[in-house]
C-alpha cells in the first residue's frame, strides 16, 4: 500500500491545483499544471523506450509535433469546410482528434522506427534526430498550414458538450486523459511485453539467445511511445489553441530528454517530477533572466552528477527506501 | 544412432585467415561431444557460426535433419538450439528468479501482450521455482545477478539455456574461471543431463572433457584433425603433436 501513497499524492496535487490557483489569484499555476501534465505524458512515453527499453531517441518531438498538427489541420479543414485531399473531413471533436493524432503519430513512428532501429548507439540517436528535423522543415514549408507561423485553433475541441472555453474545464479534461494514460502505461510496464523490453535494455545478446527477435519488440515499443507523444501533442494544441512547428524542433526533443533525466531514467513517476521541475524552472527562471537555459544547464549538471536516478532517486533515498 | 547436428564442409575466412577450414562434424542424439583444440584453433568461430551470430562463407548446418545454415540466432533457438556464453551474458539488473522467468516466458511466447500482468502468469513462475529448486541457486533466487559470484553466474547460464528446453546445447567453456570445487559441481550437473539433451562442449579443462565426453573432435588451425573416443584421442600422435607440442601425455 505504501507504494500507492506517492502516486496518490501526485494525483491529489493536480486535482486541487486549480482550487489553489483561484485562492491565490495566480491563474498561472493552473496553466503550469496543465503544461506539466502534457509534458509528463510525452516524457513518460520517451522514458518507456529510453528508460525501460534502452533506445535513446533524440527525435521524440517529431511525434509530439505530429499530434499537435493533426489537431491543427483537422480544425483548419473543419473551419474552412473543405475536406483534406478532398477526402477527409475536418473535425473539432476531441473524441475524433485525439485518436486521430495517436494513429498518425503511430504510423509515423512505425516508419521512422522501422528504419532507425536497424542501427543502435550513436547512429540511432543521429537518425532519429535527422527524421525529426526533416519533419520540422517539412511543416515549416507547408504554407497552407501557416508555414513557420503555425495554425491558430480558434476554439478548443468539443467534448461531451462541456464548456471548453473555460480554462479550468480544459485543465480537468487534461487531468482525466493524463490519469488514464498513466494507468495504461502502468499496465504496459508490468505486462509480458514490459518484461521483454526491460530485458532488451539490459542485454540484447542474451534476449536473442532466449529466442527473442529484439527488433520486433523494440519497434513495438517505439510505436507505442510515438502514439503517446502524439496524444500529448494533441492535448497541447487544445490547451494553447495553436499548432506550431516549434513543437517538433530538435530543442523540444532535448527538453523531453532533460525531463526524463531530471526525473529519473527508467522510473515510472520520474517523468512527472522531471516535467514539473522543468516547467517550474522555465517559468520562474525565464521571468528572472533571459539566459535561463544556462541556469537550467547547471541544475541538470548537478542532478546528473549528484543524484543517482534523478529527482525520483533522490526522494527514494531521502525516504530511506529502495532505489 | 541418428545425428542431432550435422555440419558439412563449413568454411569461414577473415581476410587471409581461414578460421574454419572445410569442417565436417556430427553430434549424435544424446551424446556429449567435446570440441577441443589449442588457442586460435577456431573453436569460438565455429560455435558462433553454429548459433548464428556469424554467417559461414560455405557449407551446411543441419539440426535434427533440418537445414539452419541461414537462420537467424532466434530462429535456431526455436528449432531447439540452446547455448551458454563463455563470458557470462545475463540480465544484470534482474534477480536470478526474474532472469529465469524471462527465459521461460521467451519460450512460452505471447510476449507482445501489453495488457496482461507478467507477475500473474502462474505457470511461468511455478516452472521458474521448480527449476530453481532443482538447481544449486535456490537460496539466491531474490539476488540481483550483478551481485552473484562468477561461479554462480556460470551456473545461471546453464539454467537459462536449459529453460529453453533445447535439443542440442552448445556449451562455450562452461568451466572457464571456475575453482576446483565449482568445476566438479558443474561436471556433475552436466553429467546429470546426459541422455536428456545432446551437447557440444567447447572446453580447455581436459579433466572435464575426459570426464564428460562420449566423443571428442580436435580442431587445429581451423581444420578438423580427428574425431574419436577419449581413449583414441589420448593415444593419437598427431593430436599430441598439434595440441601439446609433442609432450608425452595429454592429461
Amino acid at each position: 500500500m505504501t507504494r500507492l501513497i506517492f502516486p496518490a499524492l501526485i494525483f491529489l496535487s493536480f486535482l486541487f491545483l486549480p482550487v489553489l490557483a483561484d485562492l491565490l489569484g495566480e491563474s498561472v499555476l493552473r496553466t503550469m499544471g496543465a503544461r506539466i501534465m502534457i509534458y509528463a505524458i510525452c516524457a513518460a512515453s520517451l522514458n518507456l523506450i529510453l528508460g525501460y527499453g534502452g533506445m535513446v531517441s533524440f527525435g521524440h518531438a517529431a511525434f509530439f509535433g505530429i499530434g499537435n498538427y493533426v489537431v491543427g489541420i483537422l480544425y483548419h479543414h473543419y473551419a474552412s469546410g473543405e475536406p483534406l485531399w478532398g477526402l477527409i473531413p475536418g473535425s473539432n471533436q476531441m473524441l475524433i482528434t485525439l485518436p486521430a493524432a495517436m494513429l498518425v503519430a503511430g504510423i509515423a513512428a512505425l516508419i521512422i522506427g522501422a528504419l532507425s532501429l536497424r542501427t543502435s548507439g550513436v547512429q540511432f540517436i543521429m537518425i532519429t534526430l535527422a527524421f525529426a528535423q526533416m519533419l520540422f522543415f517539412l511543416f515549416v514549408s507547408l504554407k497552407t498550414y501557416g508555414g513557420e507561423d503555425g495554425i491558430i485553433v480558434r476554439r478548443t475541441n468539443a467534448l461531451f458538450g462541456l464548456n471548453m472555453r473555460d480554462k479550468t474545464t480544459v485543465y480537468y479534461v487534461i487531468l482525466g486523459v493524463a490519469t488514464l494514460y498513466f494507468l495504461a502505461l502502468w499496465r504496459i510496464v508490468n505486462s509480458s511485453f514490459g518484461a521483454m523490453l526491460s530485458g532488451i535494455r539490459q542485454n540484447e545478446r542474451r534476449m536473442a539467445a532466449m529466442g527473442i527477435s529484439t527488433y520486433r519488440y523494440k519497434l513495438y515499443g517505439f510505436v507505442l511511445a510515438g502514439m503517446s507523444a502524439g496524444l500529448a501533442g494533441a492535448l497541447m494544441a487544445n490547451m494553447l489553441r495553436f499548432a506550431s512547428p516549434d513543437t517538433m524542433h530538435w530543442t523540444k526533443s532535448g527538453e523531453f530528454m532533460i525531463m526524463v533525466i531530471l526525473g529519473g531514467v527508467g522510473s515510472f513517476l520520474g517523468p512527472i517530477l522531471g516535467s514539473a521541475a522543468f516547467v517550474t524552472l522555465e517559468t520562474y527562471l525565464a521571468g528572472w533572466t533571459e539566459h535561463w537555459p544556462l541556469v537550467l544547464g547547471l541544475i541538470l549538471l548537478i542532478v546528473v552528477l549528484g543524484t543517482r536516478g534523478g529527482i525520483k532517486g533522490l526522494i527514494d533515498r531521502l525516504l530511506g527506501g529502495r532505489s | 544412432m541418428t545425428a542431432i547436428l550435422t555440419v558439412t564442409g563449413l568454411c569461414k575466412r577473415f581476410g587471409g585467415l581461414t578460421a574454419t577450414d572445410n569442417v565436417s562434424l556430427e553430434v549424435k542424439t544424446g551424446e556429449i561431444h567435446a570440441l577441443i583444440g589449442p588457442n586460435g584453433a577456431g573453436k569460438s568461430t565455429l560455435i558462433n557460426q553454429l548459433c548464428g551470430e556469424l554467417a559461414p562463407d560455405a557449407g551446411r548446418i543441419e539440426l535434427g535433419g533440418r537445414e539452419i545454415t541461414h537462420d537467424s540466432p532466434e530462429d535456431r533457438v526455436h528449432q531447439g538450439l540452446g547455448r551458454t556464453f563463455q563470458i557470462t551474458s545475463l540480465l544484470e539488473d534482474f534477480t536470478v528468479r526474474q532472469n529465469l522467468g524471462l527465459a521461460i516466458q521467451a519460450r512460452a511466447g505471447g510476449n507482445l501482450r501489453i495488457w496482461d500482468r507478467v507477475g500473474a502468469r502462474r505457470s511461468i513462475w511455478a516452472e521458474a521455482d521448480r527449476r530453481l529448486g532443482e538447481s544449486g541457486l535456490a537460496a539466491r533466487a531474490g539476488t540481483p545477478v550483478a551481485d552473484l559470484s562468477h561461479g554462480e553466474k556460470k551456473q545461471l547460464e546453464l539454467i537459462l539455456a536449459l529453460a529453453g528446453e533445447p535439443r542440442l546445447l552448445l556449451l562455450d567453456e562452461p568451466m572457464a574461471g571456475l575453482g576446483h570445487v565449482e568445476s566438479q559441481q558443474m561436471i556433475a550437473g552436466l553429467n546429470g543431463l546426459r541422455g536428456h539433451v545432446s551437447m557440444l562442449l567447447v572446453e580447455h579443462d581436459m579433466d572435464a572433457v575426459f570426464a564428460l565426453a562420449d566423443r571428442i573432435s580436435v580442431l587445429v588451425y581451423g581444420q578438423l584433425l580427428m574425431t574419436g573416443t577419449a581413449e583414441e584421442i589420448r593415444r593419437d600422435a598427431r593430436v599430441r603433436e598439434a595440441y601439446l607440442g609433442g609432450e608425452e601425455e595429454l592429461c
